[in-house]
């Protein structure tokens, strides 16, 4: 997956303030995609079915983070309210195939158009907010959205939640192609859709944009860009992306409750980003592990100790916390960050009195 | 040059990944026939409220189980297999509720689902567990929807379906409350609403004056108790889990609303929402705010130490479980898990998972122990007990009186009384039915 680290700034030659992404990218993009779908394909065919369902819940976590990375990392805007757009995108999902009997990828398009729309109007708040303001803001979207559903139950089900039935894997896979596998697979393309999208926009004029207002506004109006709109624009990406989680989501566990939307979820999105290393999509896949693999963890380690239930069964979230300050303490830039650090200082070792290679972080002037 | 070493790479890396995915599947694929089941063990899951809203109270159910299963295991188990229950926590939260059940089938590959707790949580699993083929024993909750046996054959009730005794509670209230007002408290789902549909099936609709709904997860009821007591409701019926129980109440003191109270037995156990009410006013009130309550009882109440059921019960506790309050939560965990263990003893020392699944279809009926009433179970009716003996809390206990009554979850069909005694529990283990 050393591709995207190889964007050095003298295979894109001539590199200037165009909207459109340098030629390179787009291919470089499209091997990712079929670089990580041979590796994803490959992996759900060796796995077992519960494997399998981690490697869906790890897609459609990615999915959002992706997202919310290029939002945060970006663009420089904090959501605390991801959350409630993954809910937006998976109650939508759920009420056209459950109520409407669409079709899986017209569903989960829609999905992505309604949580886009609620995110154009989140975000265009948004860009008269700052800081600590619009992470206030966020947060009331994540704790009142999901009380919509308590409040409309006729339509959303309250606690209670909306259920639909499992996807069906085409007969040609098969009779026992395991339905776990199938659900991985749509989770996967989708991911492999997000991937293709976000690596082509961070790394062109857009991305270039959302840096620039990241970094200075007030130099960014001077080069003519439309600081507001640009902000917006990261919102509402970032919230398509989080509607399709949401949809994703509700594909694989064929439930939207209230429930699986709280707070909790929000924070550990912008945690997870935070902790897989901010701004970039290896940093989303890193964290999306997290989201996925760390809750297990956390539990065997509470249930290693012969504690009494009332302790061992809020001990994984106190574990979880910690875990938290401590790879913040040691990794601040999160696992990627601290991933290229190494192969930075391991390319040095090797290639002796060696640059170090400036076009491994997304950030840096070269690519500017 | 560059793009080149890239692919080159790529390819390698790709090639290598298969290669070491293949080996690990093939390794993976070899699985045994019946899952969770050995010469020496057999391993259920389940899926349990250990934080949450519903954690109070029935966060004790599933280690109360498992202390019977100690006790059993200690004798030597069923059929020399010593039972082993894996517990995982849903908060009461459906989403968390389809994740731990998938781990459990599908990572710690169970013989099957035991307790699943809740109406709103067990119902998003119920597809899963039949579609896999997964026995589904005994789900700790009264809803209708375990009842059917033809579309979920692998799924079974255990108490009495919140309809029976929502027709129970009725016929009492009509009877010994005529023409007084009644008011409905309930959680908005399935346990709710089926509950409202059995008190409906035996009251007139105009003595019903006010129906009010909550979502499971809010903390504060003032709106609804509010509404009742504006409808001027003079009997309050609560389908309620113990922590709504409480809330309600402090919320009608305060108000200064003191209607006849009549719950569910699932909202009452007197230890449970005395305890709550103590914690919610700080000490200021306690289990008085709900003397005098009407509910019923499926088991010998939980206080009754005269009872052998009661005794073995609290010996157990006293030896497995002795961190927990000797309750109703503890004394239900314990009864569902004879229950349990008398089904492995009908399946046979050869067991399969289809074979524990018909000897409950076939011979489900005969199933006995501290239950009060007979279970329902055929091959059509998967519901389990089939009746419930009325009660009040007197003196902060439950005191059942009156004699059990059983009936079906149907409108037309009548309440009788259930006249054949209990029968003793063994002296040890569990008794053949």
């Amino acid at each position: 997956m050393s591709t995207s680290a190889g964007a050095e700034p003298s295979s894109a030659p001539n590199r200037g303030w165009r909207l459109r992404a340098p030629a390179g990218t787009l291919t470089r993009s499209l091997g990712l995609v079929a670089l990580a779908g041979v590796i994803f394909l490959a992996a759900s065919e060796g796995l077992g079915s519960y494997e399998d369902l981690q490697l869906a819940s790890g897609a459609y976590y990615f999915v959002a983070l992706a997202g919310l990375t290029v939002l945060t990392g970006l663009s420089g805007q904090i959501s605390l309210g991801h959350g409630a757009l993954m809910a937006v995108g998976a109650y939508t999902f759920t009420l056209l195939v459950g109520d409407e009997h669409w079709a899986l990828i017209p569903a989960l398009a829609a999905a992505v158009l309604v949580s886009a729309l609620v995110g154009a109007l989140v975000g265009s708040a948004a860009t008269r907010l700052r800081g600590p303001y619009l992470a206030g803001a966020t947060l009331a979207l994540a704790v009142g959205l999901p009380a919509l559903a308590d409040k409309y139950t006729g339509t959303f089900g309250g606690a209670n939640g909306l259920t639909i039935n499992p996807p069906t894997p085409p007969s040609w896979l098969g009779q026992s192609f395991p339905l776990e596998r199938w659900e991985a697979w749509i989770a996967g393309a989708g991911a492999l859709v997000v991937v293709f999208l976000m690596h082509n926009l961070a790394h062109g004029g857009v991305g270039r944009a959302f840096r620039a207002v990241r970094d200075d506004e007030i130099a960014s109006s001077l080069c003519g860009l439309h600081v507001g709109r640009v902000q917006t624009l990261a919102f509402v990406i970032s919230a398509a992306c989080a509607g399709l989680g949401g949809g994703l989501l509700a594909v694989v566990l064929q439930l939207a409750a209230p429930g699986a939307f709280g707070l909790g979820l929000s924070l550990s999105l912008l945690t997870a980003i935070v902790l897989g290393g901010l701004g970039s999509q290896l940093g989303a896949i890193w964290g999306a592990g997290v989201l996925v693999l760390l809750p297990g963890w956390t539990d065997s380690i509470a249930h290693s100790f012969s504690l009494s239930t009332q302790v061992s069964a809020n001990l994984p979230l106190a574990i979880y916390g910690l875990v938290l300050i401590v790879a913040m303490l040691a990794w601040p830039t999160g696992i990627q960050g601290a991933l290229r650090r190494i192969i930075a200082a391991a390319r040095r070792s090797l290639v002796h009195g060696g640059h170090s290679d400036e076009g491994i972080v997304p950030s840096s002037p070269g690519e500017l | 040059m560059t793009t080149d070493r890239h692919k080159a790479r790529a390819m390698g890396i790709a090639g290598a990944l298969v290669a070491a995915l293949a080996v690990a599947g093939c390794g993976s694929s070899s699985s045994s026939n019946a899952p969770g089941v050995t010469a020496t063990s057999i391993t259920f899951g389940t899926h349990q409220p250990l934080t949450g809203p519903a954690a109070p109270g029935y966060s004790e159910i599933a280690p109360a189980s498992q202390a019977f299963f100690d006790y059993l295991n200690a004798q030597g188990g069923i059929y020399g297999r010593k039972i082993h229950l894996v517990i995982k926590n849903d908060e009461y939260n459906p989403t968390q509720t389809v994740s731990v059940v998938h781990e459990l089938v599908l990572k710690d590959n169970v013989f099957g689902i035991f307790e699943g707790l809740g109406t709103p949580t067990h119902t998003k699993v119920v597809g899963f567990l039949n579609s896999s083929k997964v026995p589904d024993m005994f789900v700790a909750s009264g809803c209708a929807c375990w009842d059917d046996g033809t579309t979920q054959p692998e799924t079974f009730g255990w108490q009495p379906n919140y309809t029976i005794e929502g027709k129970i509670l009725g016929q009492y209230i009509k009877q010994h409350f005529a023409g007084k007002k009644v008011g409905v408290f309930y959680q908005d789902d399935d346990f709710g609403t089926g509950g409202l549909a059995g008190i409906k099936d035996e009251l007139p609709a105009s003595s019903i004056v006010s129906t009010q709904p909550y979502q499971p997860g809010v903390t504060n009821v003032a709106p609804q108790i509010t509404a009742l007591k504006a409808a001027g409701a003079e009997v309050l019926v609560d389908f309620t889990v113990p922590i709504y129980t409480a809330l309600g109440q402090l919320t009608s003191f305060t108000l200064g609303y003191k209607p006849q109270l009549v719950v569910s037995n699932v909202g009452i156990d007197p230890i449970t929402v005395g305890g709550l009410l103590k914690t919610f006013s700080k000490g200021k009130a306690g289990t008085e705010l709900i003397e005098g309550a009407i509910t019923d009882g499926y088991l010998p109440s939980s206080s009754d130490e005269s009872n052998p059921w009661i005794a073995l019960f609290k010996k157990i506790h006293d030896q497995y479980d002795a961190s927990a309050p000797f309750d109703g939560n503890v004394e239900y965990g314990m009864a569902n898990a004879y229950t349990l263990a008398q089904a492995l003893q009908l399946a046979g020392k050869d067991l399969t998972r289809q074979k524990l699944i018909d000897a409950v279809n076939e011979k489900g009926a005969q199933l006995n122990g501290p239950g009060l009433v007979p279970y329902r179970y055929s091959t059509s009716d998967h519901g389990g007990y089939a009746g419930v003996e009325m009660g009040q809390v007197r003196s902060g206990k439950i005191v059942l009186f009156g004699g059990p009554l059983v009936t079906e979850p149907t409108a037309s069909s009548p309440i009788t009384a259930y006249t054949t005694a209990q029968p003793a529990p063994p002296a040890s283990g569990v008794s053949v039915p």
